[in-house]
């Protein structure tokens, strides 16, 4: 499918950015000429008298799509056509189709390059439905099922755009794809549109004498609402006849008895084309239109995110020197990646492997087969959705039946704070023990792609190989930017919990980078291996990068940033969380933390819309020591930003956790979650575990379950 | 300068007589009118208006050639052997130049040459020109009503 999806969007991207430009524009021109069409509620009858006693040449009226009335008649000077007021066939304005308008249709419908280019667009509205299809199936994937297809991106960067932009698009590309194919269909006679039933024209009986239009029987019953087309007959030729064509049918009225003739309603071949080309134009459905029109301005954005996409998967996919065939190797690692990090932590092991002068083979899981050679199986995977086999993996299982078990080794990658954490590698560890394959190591997960416990996993790995292994694994980090620490507030030092919140500017009158409060600030200490995280309490937008920091007894990091002075600088990069967000809208934001996890919580206030109902629950130890954001909270209190602070302290007479204070407000929290409100929770491991179970059970009498919020992208964690 | 030369022999029921033919050119000049390339319809009719016989059809696609309407009437839209004489649609201020090959016989008995145009979404132009087939009319050119700007014929 994401191949599919691949290959139509890299062959067609262009071709389909030019499609959708030109046809945003053209999306416009109904809800323009609609602006120039006037009511008008009387006969044809009427109407036609009235533009011939103004132009007694008249040849043609017609009603234009969008409700517009133009008469064509010929003059001394030649050929004119006026818009018509409906109502008295008075004269408008003289009427001309848009060149430029014209010129872009040709562009829109055949590339300005006849029959090759009206093919090549046919085939693009093909590829376009081809790749909304595959879109969708693709995001039902990674939003964990097609009930959740709306529920919110947990994706970075043209990643995010991408799903986004496309889920809001798809509907209205595949109205314009679906419709586009019959119409490229039509044009080139593989399907009928009807225009081939035309009534026969009539013979009438010349002789009598032509009556007045405004007198004609079959035009005098007949709103001008309905009326397409009237062509006058040629003047001084008495076998000649109205041609009439309305919304129902066509055919032909004498001149002389005002009697229709031959007609014929249209054929449904013809309805339907009709509903094809509104449907596709907004000719006649001008909100559509414009709607159509908005759709196709995300194509071009799609185009580019979607080529994005492919080249930062295909550049993480790495290209190490020495690996084996699969078939000659002794150790074989297989990967499962959706975006090409579970890659590089495999080619750090084949690398560590290469150096022991193992012969290695790497390759994707998909590509599995028989390994005569190999005396071990090593299994990198992550985990798509809810519990999918990502891309590089959805054929393992299917291959697994026709392989010679060995011993092997499974390694998940996932985030902890997903249901589904590492929910594919556990499929495929039951799958080859259910099969008899020896278990080479039990399966080990890597929570947020951890170098330390990947470290760790190698030691084991390399205990149960009999090879010395150590895994230095460093993820692609970015490029660092310089930061100045401007201030910093201490706390909790006479408690033995010692905590800083750090505000850092750029130096020098550069730029920040770009970031939200609940991003990650990626700091690399002097000495250390790989950088720590530290979760943003301030966006871009606050002018500075803040962080609240617990000095961990014997931490590399924390020890360095809480030995900062105002003045000094260090090395830092963003990395974007875009899974930890307050959702959008008016619902209730509960933020729950405990120490310097209030941080976040502090950022995301600060961005919080006035009036929006807000409570923080925040857990400390001791009110006189360690009240991080105690002043901007309470400001926060008074002005409205913060609804309302729920402390607890767990030092003192009687001592209280978070827990205890979200157990003492169930009934408020329940009514806050039932008005559809969003759990955000920041700290320590064991501080999420002991909230997650009490709002099970503020959550079980409601039906609800902290599984099914999390799903639903309303209950989410930052947790360390 | 859109040249189209085919030579051709209309056979008519009556006066199929080629030993006496005379190769005569049809030259129409488009205007600078704002649309796409013009639908023509060349044909031979007699002094009444009866449609006698097709000498070509500019525009390639069948289905729109019921916008050529009075050619499109008389004919049924596919006269026989009608594929030898069709070509490509005739742009804005191009010239559009055709040989027949006609019976020296319907020169000056009455005969007409007709040319109908249809432009998409601007306009029919149903017997835009009606020029007398004679040789007096030899080299003079006629106005058109609509997309034409002259239509003359010379032998």
């Amino acid at each position: 499918m994401r191949r599919l999806h691949s290959v139509a969007g890299l062959v067609f991207g262009l071709v389909l950015a030019l499609l959708a430009g030109t046809g945003a524009i053209l999306s416009l021109d109904p809800a323009l000429e609609r602006l120039d069409a006037r009511p008008g509620g009387g006969t044809v009858a009427a109407l036609a008298a009235a533009v011939a006693a103004n132009h007694p040449d008249v040849e043609r009226l017609e009603r234009r799509a969008n409700g517009v009335f133009v008469a064509s008649f010929a003059t001394p000077a030649g050929y004119e056509t006026v818009s018509v007021d409906p109502a008295t066939g008075a004269d408008l304005k003289p009427w001309a189709a848009s060149a430029t308008l014209r010129w872009i249709r040709g562009l829109h419908r055949s590339l300005l390059l006849g029959d090759a280019g009206r093919a090549v667009a046919g085939l693009g509205a093909g590829a376009m439905a081809v790749l909304g299809l595959s879109g969708l199936a693709l995001l039902a994937a990674m939003l964990g099922g097609w009930r959740r297809l709306g529920r919110r991106v947990c994706a970075g960067g043209a990643g995010r755009w991408h799903a986004l932009l496309g889920r809001a698009a798809l509907a209205g590309l595949t109205v314009s794809a679906l419709t586009g194919i019959w119409m490229s269909l039509a044009s080139f006679g593989l399907i009928q549109d009807g225009s081939a039933a035309e009534p026969a024209f009539p013979e009438v009986a010349a002789g009598a004498a032509p009556a007045p239009v405004g007198t004609l029987a079959a035009l005098r019953l007949l709103p001008v609402g309905q009326l397409r087309r009237l062509t006058w007959p040629a003047a001084g030729d008495p076998a000649d006849v109205f041609g009439l064509q309305t919304a129902t049918g066509a055919g032909y009225v004498d001149q002389a008895t005002g009697a229709l003739l031959n007609w014929q309603d249209h054929a449904a071949a013809a309805r339907l084309w009709e509903w094809a080309y509104a449907l596709h134009t907004g000719q006649g459905l001008w909100w559509l239109g414009l709607l159509l029109g908005a759709s196709a301005l995300a194509v071009p954005v799609l185009a580019g995110t979607g080529g994005w996409i492919w080249w930062k998967r295909r550049a993480a996919r790495p290209r190490i020197a020495g690996t084996t065939a699969m078939a000659r190797a002794g150790i074989v690692i297989l990967v499962g990646s959706q975006d090409g990090a579970t890659w590089g932590f495999a080619a750090t092991l084949a690398r560590a492997l290469l150096a022991q002068g193992q012969p290695v083979h790497l390759g994707a899981m998909n590509r599995a087969g028989p390994m005569p050679a190999a005396r071990a199986l090593i299994l990198l995977t992550s985990t798509h959705g809810d519990g999918d086999p990502p891309a590089s993996a959805a054929r393992f299982l299917d291959r697994l039946d026709r392989m010679t078990p060995v011993p092997v080794a499974v390694l998940g990658f996932g985030d902890r704070s997903f249901p589904a954490f590492c929910g594919f590698a556990e499929t495929v560890s039951a799958r080859l023990a259910r099969a008899g394959w020896p278990a080479l190591l039990p399966l080990a997960r890597i929570d947020r792609q951890s170098s330390r416990d990947f470290a760790r996993w190698g030691e084991d790995l390399g205990r149960a190989l009999d090879l010395p292994l150590a895994l230095r694994h460093r993820s692609a980090t970015p490029r660092s930017v310089p930061l100045q620490l401007a201030a910093r507030q201490d706390f909790g030092a006479d408690i033995g919990a010692p905590s800083a919140v750090l505000r850092f500017a750029a130096p020098d009158g550069a730029a920040l980078p770009r970031f939200r409060a609940g991003d990650l600030l990626g700091v690399m200490a002097p000495g250390a291996e790989a950088p720590r995280f530290y979760s943003l309490a301030s966006g871009r937008r606050d002018g500075f990068a803040e962080i609240a920091v617990r000095r961990m007894p014997g931490g590399l990091c924390s020890g360095y940033l809480h030995g900062l002075q105002p003045g000094d600088r260090v090395q830092a990069f963003v990395r974007a969380n875009p899974g930890f967000r307050a959702a959008g809208g008016s619902v209730p934001v509960i933020l729950v933390a405990a120490g310097c996890g209030v941080g976040p919580m502090v950022g995301i206030l600060r961005h919080l819309r006035p009036g929006r109902r807000s409570v923080l629950y925040f857990g400390i130890r001791d009110p006189g020591s360690d009240f991080l954001y105690r002043h901007e909270t309470d400001a926060m209190l008074a002005d409205g930003r913060l609804g309302r602070r729920v402390m607890a302290f767990s030092r003192g007479g009687t001592p209280r956790h978070v827990q205890d204070r979200l157990r003492e407000n169930a009934e408020e929290l329940a009514r806050q979650i039932q008005a559809g409100g969003q759990v955000l929770i920041c700290g320590s491991t064991a501080m999420a575990r002991g909230v997650a179970a009490a709002f099970a059970e503020i959550l079980r009498p409601l039906d609800l379950t902290v599984a099914g919020l999390r799903a639903e992208g309303r209950y989410l964690e930052d947790v360390y | 300068m859109n040249t189209t030369t085919t030579a051709l022999c209309l056979s008519l029921a009556m006066l199929a007589a080629p030993a006496t033919a005379r190769e005569v050119t049809i030259t129409a000049a488009m205007k600078p009118y704002a649309g796409d390339g013009a639908y023509l319809a060349l044909y031979l009719t007699d002094a009444q208006g009866a449609y006698q016989g097709t000498l070509w059809v500019a525009g390639p696609k069948t289905k729109y050639w019921k916008h050529l309407s009075d050619w499109y009437r008389a004919t049924g839209g596919a006269p026989a052997g009608i594929d030898a004489i069709t070509g490509a649609s005739v742009g804005a201020g191009r010239t559009l130049t055709v040989s027949v090959d006609l019976a020296e016989a319907l020169l000056d008995a009455g005969y007409q040459i007709r040319l109908d145009s249809a432009v998409e979404e601007v306009a029919d132009r149903p017997a835009e020109v009606v020029a007398p087939l004679t040789t007096a009319g030899k080299g003079q050119p006629v106005a058109g009503k609509g997309f034409v700007r002259s239509l003359q014929y010379d032998f």
